[in-house]
């Protein structure tokens, strides 16, 4: 049965889409790169006819370029293990019973979130040793693992208060019910309360893996031999050649692109399925 | 001094509890016997809840006593496990936990808290799902079964745990009316089987039915108590008179 009326509140509901910045649409970055890596081919035919091609030159170092980019990633997943796993263990620490635990757990959180992710670099690289004497074996700490560590900070702090964020979301009637029928503390949280979390932490912890991954370029700053340092390297071996910056560094967008677009087009997937279940 | 069953199962003595500034209980006294039904009446934010709720140490008690089978509720060194093994619960909300099937909802606390062997707490379980007359629903999951139901699994799981009291927390207040009836039904089976049982309701007809007793709490403290048929009809005190002219 339908009605005619003009009353707000009687019309179907619509869901509305949040219009984007000047409607920008994050798809627009594809043509952009395009653009920038195909666009200086056309001036090129002009100029001096003994120098190569810009899409030439990019082709050329393309494989090196994509082995830096591997190693963005390899970066990316080590330190979102490893932030993950110490930032769970965190989080539960910001919900303990015991008050100097949650106290100090708090504040190492809030310590990391509130710190910018370029200086907590900066602070794993140089202030890490590049190799540490273990009963006589010397085991080197080399750049691209101080990287790691660095980067792991800002992401333990946030999958903490994500851990945290998800456990009191839950309704109090979960904890009293596990309460009344005599789970203890960490069965209650292991068979009942994590579980019911993952769900709703999915979705944050993927968006934060999205933000790391385009963070770890960060560490061409400090000398890391990743995507964005190997692309310099190779601008400055082309004798610095100025119609080759937009291609070369059009690649690199559009490799972070083509890994990242896929990820934030899930989690909204993740996001929207799961809000409308719970 | 060791319990007996002639002595009360739940005994309250003087009970009081505030949360901050607000008293909630002001000496509360009363005594529950093996297999008695007593029903909790009383106004909104009298405190019968938190009276409850203070028998399982959901909530803690700033004065008083509370003996469960002698064991003392309010000592800072109670094992609340093993209280909570006696004490059973069911809450307005039923409190299932929607990630796990209606079946793994009630068999679990048996296997993982009493240690029960999996096949035979799966036996009780099934048995229990079928007691509340929701037999094909084991493999449901809380989402998609009605309040009624839901609240009628939440009942099972609590009985598998073999409790010697359970406590009922306005276990009908969340329902549809058409499905209070059936979780009513549930209780009174109960009720009939022994089963010592202290409810919160606002079901009036319904503690007049199954309630061996009846108190009628205001502002923290029981006005008045008797059997249903003297409570109803003889009520005695001007603020027991009011409230049931009120709900009746």
């Amino acid at each position: 049965m339908t009605y005619k009326t003009d009353l707000p509140v009687m019309l179907p509901m619509k869901r509305r889409e949040a219009e984007p910045f000047l409607s920008l649409k994050m798809w627009y970055i594809l043509p952009i790169a395009l653009l920038a890596i195909l666009g200086p081919n056309l001036v090129v035919a002009q100029s001096t006819p003994e120098s190569q091609s810009p899409i030439a030159v990019l082709l050329n170092w393309a494989p090196l370029l994509l082995k830096g980019f591997i190693f963005n990633l390899v970066i990316s997943v080590s330190a979102m293990a490893l932030g993950t796993f110490v930032g769970a263990i965190l989080g539960l620490g910001q919900i303990s019973l015991f008050a100097p635990t949650r106290h100090s757990s708090w504040f190492v959180t809030q310590f990391f979130r509130n710190a910018p992710w370029l200086v907590l670099l900066f602070f794993a690289m140089f202030l890490l040793p590049f190799e540490i004497n273990l009963f006589g074996f010397k085991i080197p700490f080399p750049d691209w693992f101080k990287a790691i560590l660095g980067l792991s900070l800002p992401v333990m702090a946030n999958v903490s208060e994500i851990v945290r964020g998800a456990v009191r979301s839950l309704p109090s009637g979960q904890w009293e019910a596990a309460e009344s029928l005599a789970y203890t503390r960490l069965q209650t949280l292991w068979l009942i309360i994590l579980p019911q979390c993952v769900k709703r932490m999915l979705p944050p912890w993927m968006n934060l893996y999205s933000i790391l991954t385009m963070a770890t370029v960060l560490a061409s700053i400090v000398g890391v031999n990743e995507v964005m340092t190997l692309t310099g390297q190779a601008l400055a071996s082309e004798g610095g050649r100025p119609d080759l910056l937009a291609p070369f560094y059009g690649f690199v967008l559009l490799l972070f692109f083509i890994y990242c677009y896929p990820i934030a087009k899930f989690t909204v997937w993740l996001e929207t399925k799961y809000a409308v279940i719970s | 001094m060791s319990w007996t069953p002639a002595d009360p199962m739940v005994s309250l003595k003087n009970v009081h509890k505030s949360f901050g500034d607000l008293k909630v209980l002001n000496g509360v006294s009363l005594d529950v016997m093996k297999g008695d039904v007593i029903c909790i009446i009383g106004p909104s934010g009298s405190g019968k809840s938190t009276l409850i709720r203070c028998v399982n140490a959901l909530n803690d008690i700033q004065q008083g006593s509370i003996l469960v089978e002698g064991q003392e509720v309010n000592d800072p060194k109670l094992d609340k496990l093993e209280l909570r093994k006696k004490v059973g619960m069911v809450f307005q909300q039923y409190n299932l936990f929607p990630h796990k099937t209606a079946l793994q909802n009630v068999m679990m606390a048996p296997i993982r808290v009493l240690k029960q062997d999996k096949a035979q707490a799966e036996e009780t379980a099934r048995g229990l799902i079928k007691k509340v007359r929701l037999e094909g629903k084991e493999n449901a999951y809380p989402g998609e079964l009605s309040g009624g139901q839901q609240q009628r699994v939440a009942i099972a799981r609590s009985l598998a745990m073999r409790p010697d009291v359970i406590l009922f927390d306005e276990v009908t207040a969340a329902l549809d009316p058409e499905t209070v009836g059936e979780v009513l039904q549930t209780i009174k089976d109960l009720a009939e089987d022994g089963m010592t049982c202290i409810l919160v309701t606002h079901e009036m007809a319904f503690a007049r039915e199954v309630a061996d007793h009846i108190y009628f709490t205001d502002r923290g403290v029981i006005v008045e108590h008797g059997p249903p048929e003297t409570f109803f009809q003889n009520a005695q005190d001007p603020r027991t008179k009011e409230f049931l002219s009120q709900i009746l």
